[in-house]
């Protein structure tokens, strides 16, 4: 397949589209970083700066949505310029969810500052938001390079961070047993362990996206459902 | 804060009014065929007057270089300004003000002469050249504005009549820039072409907006949309909407834009 359209503003606006999702998933991954950072150094400042963020990405999303109407309506795409158009709209939503959770992670930082620190649980939950964060980067690679592979791997991996979940949602629930004054940090560090579980999950979903892209096809069963913490008991 | 780039065909800048028309109306006969339109047509930019068989909009585009001067029953009324200068002032030469403004139409119409000769005509006739040599070097930019010197350069003198309808289109195309114009009147001008010759041309009336003003009479809704930057909207005779082409198949204002571009009327 030929890569270049005849009517070259037709690629303009194409890569224009793919270059607001580069730049969105570079903030998101950035406000996941720093999200867990604020969360386990206990900086205020910083977690202020990523709620403060989230801004910017809202409205590149509202942007992609502009534009991907514009070469709907415009250009009629068909093949896999249509499957580019419909899974960049999808990923920009996708993107648009974890922004918001890494906000939500920071609102709880400001919380939890407040409060004396439960165990290493923060550290833990850093962990798992660098793993998050590390899919995301390479779902976004595999999309540009249509690397179905790459893409494949990302969505194996969601299985872990699942794991870490369903260690971390333990642990909370083995801490608040301890002692009740643990309970409200807990409930707390729990909704980011859930969220950033949730974001995963949103990673997985752009990681299916560049499957899509490339084959036309959904990816089969490759996922695993390893988040089990809704039959604990 | 993230500036976002923005994609060539988003962009509407603010270019200079070439055209300024105010209350134009055309009669044939009795027959109102347009009625009351203004519109400021824009510099450097593609404008694509869409509507039904019968709406005006060619008759429209044809007051624009004074073609309808040749139909007797025809009568034009309004201004229409070219650069502040109205084109039905009695000091205006109509040959002059079409090499000004030029034309192409909808049937590939290639003189029957050679490639060479085809764009040479309207030059030579205007006294552009002043030896061979000039004439060579506007044949030839010419001939590379129309994006079609890379197929022709050592076929100059055979006819033109021996290209394919793309190709032929792409000469007259040339043929109509050799004047140096200001403005490009194109009418229907893919209609007799395949999606891949109308590709090229597509891609040609892109380029041509950067030196020219276009505008572009099309049946084809789709291709409005992908080639303009303004899109006229016409029905009846009347001017129905007229605005950013981007807006208009996203979200026109008036109820029979929508129903025209969403094939609900016609």
């Amino acid at each position: 397949m030929n890569d270049k359209h005849i009517v070259s503003s037709y690629d303009r606006d194409l890569e224009g589209l793919l270059a607001h999702i580069m730049k969105m998933g570079g903030l998101v991954e950035d406000a996941i970083l720093r999200a867990a950072r604020s969360l386990e150094t206990r900086d205020e400042e910083l977690a202020e700066e990523v709620r403060r963020g989230d801004k910017a990405i809202d409205d590149l999303e509202e942007l992609i949505d502009e534009e991907a109407a514009q070469v709907i309506a415009r250009r009629a795409p068909a093949a896999s310029d249509l499957r580019t158009v419909l899974s960049i709209l999808k990923i920009a939503s996708n993107l648009e969810r974890i922004g918001d959770y890494a906000k939500n992670m920071a609102k709880r930082t400001g919380v939890l500052a407040q409060m004396s620190p439960v165990s290493d649980s923060a550290a833990a939950l850093r962990r798992m938001a660098r793993e998050v964060e590390r899919m995301l980067k390479d779902a976004l690679d595999a999309y540009v390079r249509r690397d179905v592979d790459l893409a494949c791997d990302v969505i194996r991996r969601d299985e872990e961070v699942d794991q870490m979940y369903n260690a971390l949602f333990r642990e909370f629930l083995t801490f608040m047993m301890e002692d009740p004054r643990n309970i409200t940090p807990c409930m707390h560090l729990h909704f980011i362990a859930k969220n950033t579980e949730r974001m995963g999950d949103h990673v997985t979903a752009i990681a299916e996206q560049a499957v899509y892209l490339v084959t036309g096809e959904r990816p089969s069963e490759l996922r695993v459902k390893a988040d089990v913490t809704s039959e604990t008991t | 804060m993230y500036d976002a780039p923005k994609t060539a065909e988003s962009t509407v800048s603010q270019n200079e009014i070439k055209f300024d028309c105010r209350d134009c109306q055309v009669w044939y006969g009795d027959t109102h065929a347009i009625k009351d339109v203004n519109i400021q047509i824009e510099d450097n930019t593609v404008t694509s007057f869409i509507g039904p068989s019968g709406c005006g909009k060619s008759t429209f585009l044809r007051c624009l270089n004074r073609m309808n001067d040749t139909i007797d029953v025809a009568r034009v009324e309004g201004q229409f300004l070219l650069d502040g200068e109205d084109i039905y002032d009695r000091k205006v030469d109509p040959v002059q003000l079409r090499a000004k403004v030029g034309m192409v139409f909808q049937k590939p119409n290639p003189f029957p002469k050679s490639i060479y000769d085809n764009v040479a005509y309207g030059p030579k006739i205007h006294g552009m050249a002043k030896n061979k040599a000039e004439l060579d070097e506007i044949v030839e930019r010419a001939l590379r504005r129309g994006a079609i010197w890379d197929e022709v350069k050592d076929r100059l003198d055979q006819p033109g009549t021996g290209l394919s309808g793309g190709q032929q289109q792409r000469l007259c195309i040339a043929r109509a820039v050799a004047t140096e114009p200001e403005v490009l009147l194109m009418d229907e001008p893919c209609s007799a072409l395949d999606p891949i010759a109308t590709a090229l041309v597509e891609e040609l009336i892109d380029e041509l907006r950067t030196r020219y003003s276009v505008v572009i009479v099309t049946h084809s809704m789709q291709q409005a949309a992908r080639v303009s930057q303004k899109t006229a909207f016409f029905h009846l005779g009347n001017l129905v909407e007229f605005g950013d082409t981007g807006e208009i198949f996203t979200n026109p204002n008036d109820p029979r834009t929508e129903s025209y571009i969403t094939g609900r009327i016609g």
